[in-house]
């Protein structure tokens, strides 16, 4: 599906261009999306001569995201929420609030939740990650994938990658969640489009299936 | 991995069984969202997703006082400013946003008339030097005072209705009851803040966007840019929700992008931040209603006489039409003999306010709702009692000059609702002041554009054959979590007669889909489903039996259009701004259950209530979702969502001190829907979207009026008021 996506951006300015000519369109794997009107081969974000004295050097570290150890180059004060989504093309995480207030980004840190926007990378080397990308294709999560789908817990579904991420590591604490439980271990997690009573039913549903594994 | 993508019936017993009266394989049944397991697991592509190497990053330099002119600008020495693109006042072509009018300037021109007026746009391939680069910029202003106030500044728009002798009525009238009832300002808090991301190639503009209404970006920037039709295509991207928050906003943003990319050559990326997205956007309107009416002893209504008046900050935006629609609400479901209708819209010094779910209903319908509670109290009647003796009926005349040509089935609601949340033991068992309450609220909500607008918007809607053997739809109506990309195709796969997975949903871009009008006013479903349903009826027809996979490899892509037809009978006369405000109406009757913190005053929604007519349900669990979500926002406005303005801009523009419901405080929400088909909605629907922001304000604010034995007439209602 990202492939579609991709060719879907790149077609809307083909449409666009009078031409009808794509210049600078090629490179982008599987997993990126990539506008036309750029120069092949320019790096991202290069350094600006004469700006040096504004940013500290970069770093190279090596994160454990999904079960695959990722290496990338970051500066030190780089959050975890923005070297997941900029340099590893994990967008599943999401910028919400930016402020530790509304658990948009949350991930699995050695299996506990943690709010990314509020973590630097740095800190995390040596610790497993794992994104929504990571729990939507681990099989063991796969009843909890299943349940927000079918009670249409995302509406936008801006928010719902961090709740299914909060949920997780909710039923991994507690197998079997009162739903006061539920509640309130998803408290820190807000929803505009107001689905909360499915997301309740949906981790309620998958817990009584049998869990998470 | 589950289920792929493909459409599957959900299978939730209670919300499955909603009769559509008939035999229909697709329309009424929970069918689960295309898009879900995508959004579920974070692989759905919002704007900020989108990568862009060699991108510029834009940030907007905002004003920091609300009214006077800009003195001096000074870029300070130590920034080699060569190597950033800067855009102001002189760059734009056109320098103006073109909404209903085109008042407001893409860049300040040199007079300031609020805070967080852009007034320059600075782009650079790094974040970070943005960021410092746009603190290096200093303002000097030339200060002028404000206003702040409604009434106290120019009239924007005015509007004025009277039906019947309401002068005799209320000078003969055995009761004479009034009141003023004020809402604050609300805050969208679309999870998803606004963004764009723009390139130029050969003359052509590109922007990929979050938004609701593709063809509104499209012309704005037409227009500021001096550009041809085809020389722009706007493209929806994933959107984290709207709310009308990106109804008419978007096209601000998508024209600041636009222009950084032309002078710059890049691409650029122009995304806010949570707190420039707060400070800067739209609001809902902040009112103030004086309701006068007269009535019998009995309660039986005889008049309204109904002022509106509400802020709409610096610029016209959609301030006209919001006035409109909040004015043709404000008499209520209820028959009045006679009415005088007087509505104004005012200038201030605030950011514009714009379009939020509702659209000036809320605010009206809380004033005529809180009212008639506290007129059944006053006459010393349940608040049920005196709703049901004046629910109007089918042949009534609204104060409009609207004859009723559906069955609103009021009572039958209010009855539904009543026994659903146990009122009348509650009601009874609960003493005033003891710490809960329970109270309602009776509402309708117009469908569609008001008056003549679905005639001047002249909606498209196109369908196509595709290769595999199926349809496409097409349409500029965008799926923002409400649904539209599981409804049409539920529609369309009727019409057709083939099978919904084989029907898909075109996203919309401007280039390929025909403009079928904004992704607003609770149209979407109803009307625009509508046109959905009649191409595929015409392209069914041309098809005439063939199979479509040989027919597309035969004859290629068949494709039908099909543009809105006005319905017979319906008329509306702008001038006089009387006339049939809208094709059809949903009706709703909510009862709200609060309690009330004996220490804390922190008031809580236990239970809120919704028997709902929105005319046929095409899906009946995302027809839930939009009752339980637009609840949940009616119950944040009314308890929790305080906007505290101070020279007219929001000061508490962050997640950490606007607190919109969590889910600890979420209420149980119990929606029952009672349809009766409209026959020019798609399957017989009408709207739904908007409709569930109307009436928990009022029927909370009643409710906890009744828990602490106080009269509070306004809302947010925050625990520090009733402290006091
Ligand atoms: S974005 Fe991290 S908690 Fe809101
Ligand atoms: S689904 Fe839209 S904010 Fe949660």
């Amino acid at each position: 599906m990202h492939d579609d996506e991709q060719s879907d951006v790149q077609q809307a300015a083909f449409r666009t261009s009078r031409r009808g000519f794509l210049k600078g369109v090629g490179i982008a794997s599987a997993a990126t999306v990539v506008l036309p009107g750029l120069s092949l081969g320019q790096e991202e974000a290069a350094g600006t001569p004469g700006l040096k004295e504004f940013g500290s050097g970069p770093l190279e570290i090596s994160l454990k995201v999904n079960g695959d150890e990722r290496k990338l180059s970051i500066e030190p004060r780089t959050t975890l929420l923005d070297a997941l989504r900029t340099k590893l093309a994990l967008t599943g995480t999401k910028e919400i609030c930016d402020r530790g207030s509304c658990g948009g980004c949350t991930v699995l840190v050695d299996g506990r939740a943690m709010v990314s926007c509020m973590t630097l990378a740095i800190d995390m080397q040596g610790r497993e990650i794992t994104t929504a990308e990571g729990i939507g294709k681990d099989p063991g999560f796969a009843p909890l994938v299943d349940s927000f789908c079918e009670h249409d817990a995302a509406q936008c579904g801006f928010c719902i990658p961090g709740i299914l991420v909060r949920s997780a590591a909710l039923l991994k604490e507690i197998p079997n969640p009162t739903p006061l439980e539920i509640r309130e271990g998803l408290a820190g997690n807000i929803c505009r489009c107001g689905t909360y009573s499915r997301i309740f039913d949906a981790v309620e549903a998958c817990a009584k299936k049998g869990g998470v594994a | 991995m589950p289920m792929s993508g493909e459409f599957k019936e959900k299978i939730l017993a209670p919300l499955m069984s909603i009769s559509t009266g008939k035999d229909l394989k697709f329309v009424g049944k929970s069918i689960l969202r295309k898009e879900g397991i995508d959004k579920v697991t974070g692989r759905a592509r919002y704007v900020d997703d989108v990568k862009t190497p060699g991108a510029l990053y834009g940030k907007t330099l905002r004003s920091s006082i609300a009214c006077g002119r800009i003195k001096k600008i000074s870029f300070a020495p130590n920034i080699p400013w060569d190597q950033f693109t800067i855009v102001d006042a002189r760059d734009v072509p056109y320098n103006r946003v073109l909404q209903i009018e085109s008042d407001q300037p893409v860049l300040c021109d040199g007079v300031v008339l609020h805070r967080e007026e852009p007034i320059l746009l600075i782009a650079h391939e790094d974040p970070g030097l943005v960021e410092t680069a746009i603190r290096s910029i200093t303002v000097e202003y030339e200060r002028e005072p404000g206003i702040f106030n409604i009434g106290e500044g120019r009239i924007l728009k005015q509007y004025d209705i009277e039906e019947g002798d309401w002068k005799k009525e209320f000078a003969a009238a055995e009761v004479v009851f009034e009141g003023e009832y004020k809402t604050g300002a609300q805050e969208h808090v679309y999870i998803e803040t606004n963004g764009f991301i723009a390139c130029w190639e050969d003359e052509c503009l590109t922007v990929h966007g979050s938004m609701q209404c593709p063809y509104y970006v499209h012309k704005a920037l037409k227009y500021a840019f001096k550009l041809q039709d085809d020389q722009i295509n706007v493209v929806q991207m994933t959107t984290g929700g709207g709310f009308g928050g990106k109804e008419d906003f978007p096209s601000v943003l998508a024209i600041h992008a636009a222009l950084l990319a032309k002078k710059s050559g890049r691409t650029v990326r122009l995304i806010y931040d949570r707190a420039e997205d707060m400070a800067s956007s739209t609001k809902r309107h902040p009112s103030i209603s004086k309701v006068r009416t007269a009535c019998t002893k009995d309660g039986i209504l005889r008049a309204i006489d109904f002022s509106f008046h509400i802020d709409g900050g610096a610029y016209i935006t959609l301030s006209p039409v919001v006035l409109s629609r909040g004015i043709v609400h404000a008499f209520g479901p209820y028959k009045w003999p006679a009415a005088k209708l007087h509505a104004q819209c005012f200038f201030t010094n605030s950011p514009p306010y714009g379009a939020f779910r509702g659209f000036g209903a809320p605010q009206s319908l809380f004033a005529i709702e809180a009212h008639m509670t506290a007129l059944a109290n006053h006459l010393g009647m349940d608040p049920a009692e005196l709703r049901r003796r004046n629910f109007i009926h089918r042949g009534d005349t609204m104060p409009t000059g609207q004859v009723v040509d559906e069955d609103p089935n009021m009572e039958a609601l209010l009855d539904r609702a009543l026994e659903l949340s146990d009122y009348k033991t509650k009601r009874a068992r609960w003493k005033r002041g003891g710490g809960k309450g329970i109270s309602l609220s009776t509402f309708m909500h117009g469908t569609g554009f008001t008056g003549s607008g679905e005639v001047y918007l002249a909606s498209r809607v196109g369908i196509a054959t595709t290769k595999d053997g199926g349809a496409e739809v097409r349409v500029s109506s965008t799926e923002i979590g409400q649904g539209t990309e599981t409804v049409f195709p539920q529609i369309a796969a009727e019409a057709l007669g083939i099978d919904i997975s084989k029907v898909s949903f075109r996203r919309p871009e401007t280039k390929v889909v025909p403009n079928s009008g904004p992704t607003v006013a609770s149209r979407t479903c109803s009307v625009v489903g509508k046109l959905v349903e009649r191409a595929a009826g015409k392209l069914k027809q041309r098809l005439a039996g063939a199979d479509i996979r040989q027919h597309y490899a035969q004859h290629g892509e068949a494709y039908e259009e099909v543009e809105y037809v006005p319905r017979p009978g319906l008329v509306w006369d702008d001038d006089k701004y009387k006339g049939s405000a809208y094709g059809a109406y949903s009706w709703c009757v909510n009862v709200a259950e609060v309690t009330v913190d004996p220490v804390t005053a922190m008031p809580r929604v236990d239970t809120l209530t919704a028997t709902v007519d929105v005319g046929t349900i095409i899906n009946p669990v995302l027809a839930h979702g939009q009752m339980e979500g637009g609840i949940a926002q009616g119950i944040g406005w009314a308890t929790c969502e305080n906007v505290v303005l101070k020279e007219g801009l929001m000061e508490n523009h962050h997640l950490t001190n606007y607190v919109i419901p969590t889910s600890a405080d979420a209420a149980r929400i119990v929606v029952e829907f009672m349809p009766s088909p409209y026959s020019e909605g798609a399957f017989g629907s009408k709207g739904v979207g908007e409709l569930p922001m109307d009436g928990p304000g009022p029927a909370i604010v009643s409710a906890l009026n009744d828990a602490m034995e106080a009269k509070f007439t306004h809302l947010p209602l925050l625990p520090e008021e009733m402290l006091k």
